[in-house]
């Protein structure tokens, strides 16, 4: 398998004032039996970028990501990645929770190997891609214990790398962090930041924290609540690497009361 | 302190050792119903060194082993194969429940018109009642497999068989060994009856049934003393077993 070079856009997608949309989402519908979640939702992500999604609880954060990567059903639309389905693409993906994510009977680093297990690749090239990825993320966990071993944000790393290990086009990130206790939430944001920067993938992350939201994305995703509609696509362009600094910075702070301005709007209109 | 601890479970052995002796040097039950621990554990340590319950003892292990062994042969791929349907394991739910309810030991009269006396009957019935035992469990385990850890190996690519063996299986063994566990002490509480009621000549069961007939009474708490220690040890065998290869159960 060669590496996961981005394709320039072909302009076989769907018109758009964005430029080279990586993903563009055209006529979403999703119901529940009680509840219609996404109406004829369309979006485009961008290329290269990190965005966030927010928005009210129960508005379908995670059913929008989940969809578009193939885990959930549509009942009706189209989620195309350069014109391919989802089908055709090598994406990653990271669980909420870790602790079931992985599996606890590999090693840490055979859990980072095992999707390239699956596309069979032979072992010495195996070891070979995860020590270079290890080596690049300059990641200093002792791989060679079991999950359990690991302390949670140790786990969550492990399951970041087993989604980067395939070199995917697309990584998406189910709100990765709740789980874990503060602490380890600004540690595992640096190490996301770091990857993200190393790696330029494009990334989707859900996320209920704003201040998370804000402080890693070039945008934020504002949904609605359900059934969701875009709120705004906000952008936040502090340069990277992003620090403490930055959380007192103006923009950052405008930004993030900004937000949070149309997201109490969006919860109160309930 | 540590050590202190580590012989806490002798604690119980010696106050029931204490006990036991008192009554028995007291007299407070008939001697000829209950001898002595001395006397008891001379009877079980001389038949296990070279009279006949040590082949007694034998001969049960054998049995037991040897239906948990059919047992286990049959129901984990059986377990397997119907666990990962869970329509397919709702539509055999009852019978599997209503047999699995049943005493085994109302099977008996029916496997010894199928099998005759002797050995198959034993073997088969401790089988047939330690297999649904297992089979249950193991179908649960695959069922119970997480969620997210299906999901997590779909998304990576895995293909239906994949996911039966990487994961589903794996995910299956800690319940498959709580199944293998029960079985085995089912196995060997079948195989004790069988052994005394069935026209068998050996066994622990016969031994103890044996010795009750001719009121031997050191004899026959020497039986059901290797008859403890043989349903402890089993279950132990099988624990040590489970945390060599399940080492992540309960994590």
């Amino acid at each position: 398998m060669s590496s996961a070079v981005p394709s320039r856009p072909t302009g076989t997608h769907d018109e758009s004032h964005r430029t080279a949309p990586h993903v563009t989402i055209r006529g979403l519908c999703k119901g529940y039996t009680d509840a219609v979640i996404y109406d004829n939702f369309d979006f485009d992500i961008p290329r290269g970028k990190l965005i966030s999604v927010f928005g009210p609880n129960g508005c379908g954060k995670s059913t929008l990501i989940n969809m578009i990567a193939g885990l959930v059903p549509m009942d009706a639309g189209e989620v195309l990645f350069d014109g391919r389905p989802v089908s055709k693409v090598k994406f990653g993906y990271v669980f909420q929770n870790y602790r079931e994510a992985l599996f606890p009977w590999l090693r840490a680093f055979d859990n980072i190997a095992y999707p390239l297990k699956l596309m069979g690749i032979a072992k010495r090239e195996r070891d070979r891609r995860v020590e270079r990825l290890v080596a690049h993320l300059g990641v200093k966990v002792d791989l060679s214990l079991y999950p359990y071993h690991l302390s949670g944000g140790q786990q969550q790393l492990v399951s970041i790398m087993r989604a980067l290990i395939v070199e995917p086009e697309i990584l998406f990130l189910d709100e990765p962090f709740s789980a874990l206790d503060y602490e380890m939430t600004l540690f595992m944001r640096e190490q996301l930041q770091r990857v993200f920067m190393e790696t330029a993938t494009t990334m989707v992350l859900v996320s209920h924290d704003l201040e998370e939201a804000v402080y890693l994305s070039d945008h934020v995703l504002l949904l609605s609540r359900h059934p969701a509609r875009v709120v705004e696509f906000v952008p936040f362009d502090a340069p990277r690497p992003r620090t403490d600094r930055t959380m007192s910075d103006p923009g950052f702070v405008a930004t993030k009361a900004h937000c949070l301005k149309l997201f109490q709007r969006e919860v109160h209109r309930g | 302190m540590k050590r202190a601890n580590a012989l806490l479970p002798l604690v119980g052995i010696a106050i029931l050792l204490a006990i036991w002796s008192l009554v028995s040097f007291l007299k407070l039950v008939d001697p000829v119903l209950l001898p002595s621990p001395l006397a008891t554990f001379r009877t079980l340590w001389e038949g296990m060194q070279s009279g006949k319950l040590g082949v007694d003892f034998v001969r049960t292990v054998v049995r037991t082993i040897t239906s948990t062994a059919i047992a286990a042969v049959i129901a984990i791929p059986l377990g397997i194969v119907l666990g990962s349907s869970e329509k397919v394991y709702r539509s055999v739910e009852f019978l599997i429940d209503f047999f699995r309810s049943t005493p085994a030991s109302a099977m008996f009269p029916l496997f010894l018109v199928l099998f005759g006396v002797g050995d198959r009957t034993k073997i088969s019935v401790a089988a047939f009642g330690a297999a649904l035992v297992i089979l249950f469990n193991v179908a649960y385990g695959v069922m119970n497999a997480r969620k997210t850890r299906l999901l997590a190996a779909k998304v990576m690519g895995a293909s239906r068989a994949r996911v039966l063996f990487d994961v589903m299986l794996r995910e299956s063994l800690p319940q498959t060994f709580v199944g293998l566990r029960n079985g085995v002490s089912l196995a060997l509480v079948i195989i004790v009856v069988a052994e005394m009621f069935i026209g068998s000549t050996d066994g622990l069961g016969q031994r103890v049934f044996e010795a009750q007939q001719l009121f031997d009474m050191p004899a026959m708490y020497a039986a059901i003393f290797a008859a403890g220690a043989l349903g402890y040890s089993l279950n132990l065998i099988f624990l040590v077993i489970e945390r060599r290869f399940v080492h992540w159960a309960g994590r």
